[in-house]
């Protein structure tokens, strides 16, 4: 399957943190041909397991790219039947008004986010964003009929599927992180292409979202020598500065900072290098939000790189982003696992 | 032994880069231990067997400091900079740093006092409208010296001052790096491992593989603390005192203090006459907060010299505190066993 | 259980300081379980052995209650502190503490601030009626804690006093250990340390007892009380089953063991979504490889107050709840 027809096709299932159980299932059926072995975990952290044709000299490596995506939850249900809800993962409130979604209960319910017309606001509120605690979802039922349906705790997701923009450009919801599942799904059949030691961990981990809980888990699950995170960075934008965004047609991020092995980060680069891969640096002063921040620090410390792709409007129903991106990493990122064969310790080495 | 704090003050190492004192400080405890391992967060461990065998003790300090990353370059060739660790932006301005393992000069500008509007200089600059300089007139001319990504720390001697007392950069944690290195010199009757961390200014992370590591049964973290005995503070919110010996933490935000390892740590100060102080402050989080909840749980205490004016190229310390604070993390190895 | 909650409400044991309410739950259930241990976190652990064939479960209620810890002594004798925990201003102004030794004092401010937002802990402080420095630190040393200090009352099938947060969890636990007739878990009932200042206890005993399934058993706000932050947990609905918090998504399988539970036994429950706070649940489930985790909530108005105020039958059928969860066999 090609990369975007997969991106497509993941975006569509829903798959908010701690409630991951369909994206896994499907993000593991898609593994399977290009693994050895692929199991889940009671988290619904996703392992594709692949070895190196050159057995035991090389390190284990794990990628992680997360497979949950941010969301909305069932708060309460009113006696007319609106339904409150509570955010699960970073939700910018501004662009909830008029949205629509899909309420996960007994059935798969449609709904709108409702907004109160602009004439009936007063010259004051209409200056300030309307505050989630103040929205409702609208399902078009009888709150009796709802009430069967949906309760507390039910998950909300968007509706939103995938778009082509001006060719290379995709646009649609939960890219983040799921054009890193498609990602990690390139970079197999890239791998098939290669010759390289050790065994390869492909894990799409759950809860990232909420506080990297399904890499604390899985990393500490899989005990790997190197961890690689892939996950989505700022693309350029006007109306956010050059320092925190990144051009969206370059290529890959590689992100340096205390979270990342510098020595391992170098190497990185220069495979890159040498194999003629455009890239960007992205220098992440403190702990980067992405799994890259757990797997570093699991059990005796774990080496960890990060690479990223830019993303315009993270966290939106329209996440904007260049397919061409995933290629390159992916190439990427298979010419640097081939690249440690005996000897790869030493790069590690302070 | 100031001549160790000088090396040790001197060496750049900034969280996520402290090659330099990394390399110093395994010459330095090399002759003063059985085994010198680097692990894979890059912290020192340096292993020194005892005579009595069942208990590991560690020693902790961190030999990283805050500091600054350069994250990109401008056309003009001034640079822009993130901040590694939490430092006040309020005394950046007319600062001078070193940039990358070459240490290049480098200063944060500001404009003149001339230029600036009355309520400018009433206003608290933020990081993100400063910027280095390094005397480069252009992008390509700056790229020669520098790129995103290397490290930058405060240019600041070690200077001898007034009654005992010495000023430099970084006291935070090289001072307690090199309290460490002298308590070796002392017996201890378990085995022992001398434990210098990285990135402990970045979220105590360097402390958290180190005793996920070792598997130790107790633990003391020599820390450089804060001291606000200053004109405008009250004293409720001194924390520490400077000239009043080592701090004894009870608890802290990031753990709370075995107490008989503190009722252990008093008792061996008081038998050998050492002066101390117990923290009085709740503030701040170290080393101890990783390493008590590594595993199964870790018994730990924190020893601390005061140091004015912390996370800033200007710190003070008191000789004598510092001097104290050897004595008494080797009181505290000699008598171990009685834990 | 009101005799049981009121006594271990009773106890003293600020977070790290826990030794007297440690001995307090000790003595309850000593004669109940197979075997029990303190570890070096101070988290009082309890086993009770199961026929065989179940599964390893960790029911964990904080000791702990949130307290005030001694900063500084002045010339005066007066107490100033640091909130060891969630202590909030508004929850202290001029409330009644006690130390361990039994010294109590009330907690002023300074009066010289202009408004009632002004006041900050650090302009709080504690009067213990000494007459100057050297009379309180007689009494009382830096790092030493105080707690609130009321008295525990009921009417109306409510119980109100200080420490509900977590004491009435802990008399859950220990009426559920002595209710239990036979279970095929292996049941390690831990009362846990340093719950409120950072789940510290949760996350050693968690690491150390490697279990299959996680249950804590803690308070939650409720949304019932006039112009309420909205909330949908009531007092005396029945005990509350936490989907999320901040520490935790609950994991859905332990939800529905929870729900199912209570449903076949037709135990009244609540489904409970909590916006910030956490819970020892949060520190279990992340232990090693991952443990599914869940939360047992009794629903409380005015945590973090010296009046926390639970309902006599969310205990109640809380502990049945919890009995019938463990006796049965866990599938998953």
């Amino acid at each position: 399957m090609d990369g975007k027809e997969l991106l497509s096709r993941l975006i569509e299932i829903p798959g908010v943190s701690g409630y991951e159980d369909q994206i896994s299932d499907m993000v593991r059926d898609t593994f399977r041909p290009y693994c050895q072995e692929v199991h889940q975990d009671a988290f619904y952290n996703v392992y594709g397991k692949k070895a190196g044709t050159k057995q035991g000299l090389g390190p284990k490596v794990m990628l992680a790219a997360h497979l949950d995506e941010i969301g909305l939850m069932v708060k309460d249900i009113d006696e007319k039947g609106f339904i409150s809800f509570t955010n699960i993962g970073g939700v910018d409130q501004r662009i909830l008004l008029s949205q629509e979604v899909y309420i996960h209960g007994k059935e798969k319910l449609f709904g709108v986010i409702g907004a109160k017309p602009p004439h009936l606001q007063g010259k004051e509120e209409a200056k300030k964003a309307v505050p989630v605690k103040e929205m409702v979802i609208d399902a078009g039922l009888d709150p009796k009929r709802l009430k069967e349906l949906v309760s507390i705790g039910d998950l909300i997701t968007f509706k939103s599927p995938l778009i082509d923009l001006n060719e290379p450009y995709v646009c649609g919801k939960s890219i983040d992180d799921r054009a890193g599942v498609v990602m990690m799904y390139e970079t197999m059949k890239e791998l098939d292409k290669l010759v390289f030691a050790g065994e390869v961990y492909f894990v799409a981990t759950a809860q990232e979202e909420v506080g990297t809980r399904g890499a604390i888990i899985s990393t500490y699950s899989v005990e790997p020598d190197i961890g690689i995170a892939i996950d989505v960075t700022h693309g350029d934008t006007p109306d956010a500065s050059k320092e925190e965004t990144h051009n969206m047609d370059t290529g890959p991020v590689i992100a340096v900072g205390p979270n990342m092995h510098p020595k391992l980060t170098d190497r990185l680069m220069n495979v890159a290098k040498d194999n003629g891969i455009d890239y960007l640096i992205e220098v992440e002063p403190g702990l980067t939000g992405t799994d890259a921040r757990s797997i570093q620090v699991s059990r005796q410390g774990v080496p960890t790189v990060l690479i990223e792709f830019p993303l315009r409007y993270m966290h939106t129903t329209v996440e904007v982003l260049n397919m061409d991106t995933i290629k390159k990493a992916a190439r990427l990122t298979a010419l640097f696992i081939a690249s440690m064969g005996e000897g790869w310790e030493e790069c590690l080495t302070y | 032994m100031s001549d160790l704090l000088k090396r040790l003050v001197s060496a750049k190492g900034a969280s996520g880069n402290e090659d330099e004192v990394r390399q110093l400080i395994i010459e330095e405890i090399t002759p003063l231990t059985h085994q010198v391992t680097v692990d894979r967060m890059g912290n020192v461990i340096g292993y020194k067997r005892g005579s009595v065998p069942g208990k590991k003790v560690m020693l902790c300090a961190h030999m990283d400091e805050v500091g600054f990353i350069i994250t990109r370059i401008e056309e003009n060739g001034m640079l822009k900079f993130g901040t590694i660790g939490s430092i006040d932006a309020r005394i950046l301005p007319s600062k001078r740093i070193r940039i990358g393992n070459e240490g290049i000069p480098g200063v944060f500008g500001i404009k003149a006092i001339h230029l600036q509007e009355p309520a400018e200089r009433e206003t608290a600059v933020k990081a993100k409208q400063l910027y280095i300089d390094i005397g480069a007139k252009t992008r390509e001319e700056a790229e020669r010296k520098v790129k995103p990504g290397d490290y930058a720390v405060f240019d600041s001697e070690m200077v001898y001052f007034g009654e005992g007392k010495v000023k430099s950069r970084a006291l935070d944690d090289r001072a307690g790096c090199a309290a460490l290195i002298e308590a070796l010199k002392a017996d201890c009757p378990f085995d022992l491992y001398a434990c210098f961390t990285v990135q402990e200014e970045v979220g105590i992370r360097g402390a958290k593989v180190a005793a996920y590591n070792i598997k130790p049964d107790m633990a003391l973290i020599i820390e450089g603390t804060t001291c606000s005995d200053v004109p405008g503070i009250e004293p409720q919110n001194f924390s520490t005192r400077m000239g009043m010996g080592p701090a004894i933490s009870i608890a802290d935000l990031s753990s709370y203090s075995n107490k008989k390892m503190v009722a252990y740590l008093i008792e061996r100060a008081e038998k050998a006459s050492i002066p101390y102080q117990i923290k009085e402050s709740l503030t701040g989080g170290n080393d101890a907060g990783e390493i008590q909840r590594s595993r199964g749980g870790v018994m730990t205490s924190v020893v601390s010299i005061p140091c004015r004016y912390i996370h800033s190229p200007s710190s003070v310390m008191d000789l004598e505190d510092f001097n104290n604070t050897i004595r008494l993390v080797q009181e505290f190895l000699k008598g171990c066993e009685a834990l | 259980m009101r005799e049981l909650l009121q006594k271990l409400a009773g106890v003293y044991g600020p977070s790290g300081n826990e030794e007297p309410i440690r001995d307090a739950i000790q003595k309850e259930i000593e004669d109940h379980v197979d075997e029990f241990y303190t570890d070096v976190m101070g988290n009082l652990i309890a086993v009770k052995k199961g026929k065989g064939g179940g599964k390893r479960v960790l029911l964990a209620a904080h000791m702990d209650q949130i307290g005030l810890m001694v900063t500084h002594i002045d010339d005066k004798g007066f107490l100033r502190f640091a909130a060891l925990g969630g202590i909030s201003v508004a929850n202290s102004i001029c409330r009644r503490v006690i130390f361990r030794n039994g010294i109590t004092g009330v907690i002023g401010y300074e009066t010289e601030v202009e408004s009632w937002k002004d006041i900050t802990l650090a302009k709080m402080y504690i009067d213990i009626g000494a007459s100057g420095k050297e009379e309180a630190e007689s009494q009382i040393k830096i790092g030493d804690v105080a707690v609130y200090h009321s008295p525990f009352s009921a009417n109306n099938d409510k119980y109100m006093g200080g420490a509900m947060d977590d004491r009435a969890g802990c008399a859950l636990l220990v009426e559920t250990i002595k209710s239990l007739e036979s279970t095929p878990n292996d049941l390690y009932f831990v009362f846990t340390t340093q719950e409120e200042v950072g789940l510290r206890g949760a996350k050693t005993s968690a690491y150390a007892l490697e279990p299959d399934l996680g249950i804590s058993v803690d308070v939650t706000i409720t949304g019932d009380t006039p112009k309420a932050k909205p909330m949908a947990v009531s007092l005396g609905e029945g005990p509350a089953i936490k989907i999320k918090d901040a520490s935790i998504l609950a994991h859905p399988k332990v939800k529905e063991l929870m729900v199912g539970t209570a449903k076949k036994h037709g135990i009244p429950y609540q489904l409970e979504i909590l916006e910030f706070g956490g819970t020892d649940s949060g520190a279990i489930h992340l232990s090693r490889g991952g443990v599914p985790s869940g939360v047992l909530s009794i629903p409380c108005r005015y945590v973090h107050s010296d009046s926390e105020t639970i309902d006599a039958n969310d205990l109640k059928n809380g502990v049945k709840l919890l009995v019938k969860i463990l006796e049965g066999e866990i599938n998953f």
